[in-house]
């Protein structure tokens, strides 16, 4: 579990409150980075026939782009640079993650959490914005029996409140239990020498190519989420 | 009972959850893969709600896992 | 079997041991703070980079090959319809021409065939009356010849009657007794 450990580079306070520069930091900081950078050799030459690598930022661009107008429709465009970065910034990390003596940032549920609330406030916020009262709507469902309707109300309303969470636990989880799988699996390498280690270490090497599939589904799932809740907010879809 | 013994046993209880969602996971992809063999036209179309159906289900085993960890090392 | 689940036992009751400490690094509260803060900036600035420089520009590029290639297309649209027009235009002469040339040819035969018939019905009229004149002479001539059949037949009877008889006889007495005869 030391790969979790929280890492305090250069200690820093601001109002009393503890702003370290730390190794969880110091990832972020390198996001930040390398996603600006990337774009912009990407699209350096802003060739007319993309090369490869202007393919990907643009297949990257057209792919979020696709599922902001496919789930919200052209209404949600406007959002689209939000999620857009919501998802980078989750990809990335997970990416970076998988790098061996690295720090995975989305293995901690402050951050996840801390993400998914910032999605629930917002919508929430656009929700009422758009609506005003009448987004309370979203929790009387059409066609319920009105005997029903109080327990539903309330089913509603709790399943409502609990989105942040669930949002922020699957990805934390997915992240920290595929690192400490392969943690374990480390240790068997370890564990069972040079003639047993093999079989471990080809397992090993297989899961990590599954990590990097669940590493870009679970930033793929947290921003499909988030559009549900965007056309949720946007559209009012009675379900 | 010893209190650590009791905390492995509880971890490994709360580990349970993850039947289910291998169950949940394996429904998903066996009927996702019945129903693209039947009309392999519409399957790409419905790719999305694959992953979103198995993103939820894999969350619900992972919750366990959570727990398991927790009472581990918490 | 048993090696690696007595190796996981020892893997995991030494992550156990070794964490006896702290505990799951992620619920350390003591560590909330600094993610917290540098989450936020990161995100914001992440947000603010990509959403005023690169979001707009991939943007940019992609409406500019869109519209390129929604110009080349009506681009070639265009050229199609001229060629489709060029080529109405083309079938239109050829079938003006076709039926200009049937219609000349049409006239020519007309006009031959007008022609010959003229032609045809004036030396026919002209052999007519040729034949007519031919008719008329012959006429003519056989009613002379038969006119004078009667002369000749009545010197003869006279010299007949004159070499018989050894009298004179005039043709004019001659003719005076054969006109009952030859009533």
């Amino acid at each position: 579990m030391q790969q979790f450990e929280i890492k305090r580079l250069i200690p820093m306070e601001l109002f009393g409150y503890d702003v370290s520069f730390t190794n969880a930091s110091l990832f972020m900081v390198l996001a930040l980075a390398v996603i600006p950078l990337f774009y912009l050799i990407a699209m350096n030459r802003r060739a007319l026939v993309p090369g490869r690598l202007q393919s990907t930022a643009e297949l990257s661009y057209e792919f979020i782009a696709n599922m902001v107008r496919d789930i919200v429709g052209e209404k949600g465009m406007k959002y689209f640079p939000w999620i857009f970065t919501i998802f980078m910034f989750i990809l990335v990390l997970n990416l970076l993650g998988l790098l061996p003596y690295s720090f995975t940032v989305t293995s901690h549920i402050i951050v996840t959490f801390a993400l998914a609330a910032m999605v629930w406030l917002i919508i929430t916020a656009i929700g009422f914005m758009n609506h005003g009262v009448g987004f309370l709507k979203l929790f009387v469902p059409d066609g319920v029996p009105f005997w029903l309707l109080p327990i539903i109300v309330v089913i509603e309303v709790i399943s409502y409140l609990i989105r942040p969470i669930s949002h922020s636990v699957r990805l934390f989880a997915n992240m920290m239990a595929g690192h400490a799988m392969l943690k374990v699996f480390a240790g068997f390498v370890v564990g069972l020498g040079l003639l047993g280690g093999w079989a471990p270490l080809v397992f090993l090497v297989g899961f990590t190519g599954l990590e990097l599939v669940v590493a870009f589904l679970q930033a793929f799932i947290f921003t499909v989420l988030t559009c549900i809740y965007l056309n949720d907010a946007v559209n009012m879809h009675h379900h | 009972m010893d209190p650590q013994a009791a905390k492995f046993i509880g971890a490994g209880l709360a580990c349970f959850a993850l039947i289910g969602a291998g169950v949940g996971i394996g429904n998903i992809f066996g009927n996702y893969l019945s129903g693209a063999l039947r009309n392999p036209s519409a399957a790409p179309g419905q790719f999305t709600n694959l992953l979103i159906g198995f993103a939820l289900c894999e969350a619900t085993g992972l919750f366990g896992l959570l727990i398991a960890l927790m009472i581990l090392f918490a | 079997m048993i090696a690696a689940l007595s190796a996981l036992a020892v893997v995991v009751a030494a992550a156990a041991h070794e964490e006896k400490a702290g505990g799951l690094p992620q619920l350390n509260p003591a560590d909330f703070s600094p993610q917290l803060a540098w989450l936020a900036v990161t995100f914001v600035l992440l947000y603010l980079v990509l959403s005023r420089v690169t979001l707009p520009r991939i943007g940019e590029v992609l409406e500019e090959r869109r519209d390129r290639v929604q110009r080349d297309l009506d681009a070639a649209e265009r050229f199609k319809s001229d060629t489709d027009a060029a080529l109405a235009a083309y079938e239109k002469a050829l079938s003006d021409a076709r039926l200009k040339a049937s219609s000349m040819a049409k006239e020519v035969r007309d006009r031959l065939a007008a022609d010959t018939e003229s032609e045809r019905a004036r030396t026919e009229s002209e052999l007519t009356a040729k034949l007519t004149e031919a008719e008329q002479r012959i006429s003519a001539t056989k009613s002379k010849a038969l006119a004078s059949v009667d002369e000749i037949a009545a010197e003869t009877a006279s010299a007949v009657v004159g070499k018989l008889l050894g009298e004179d006889v005039s043709p004019a007495e001659v003719k005076k007794v054969m006109q009952p005869a030859a009533e």
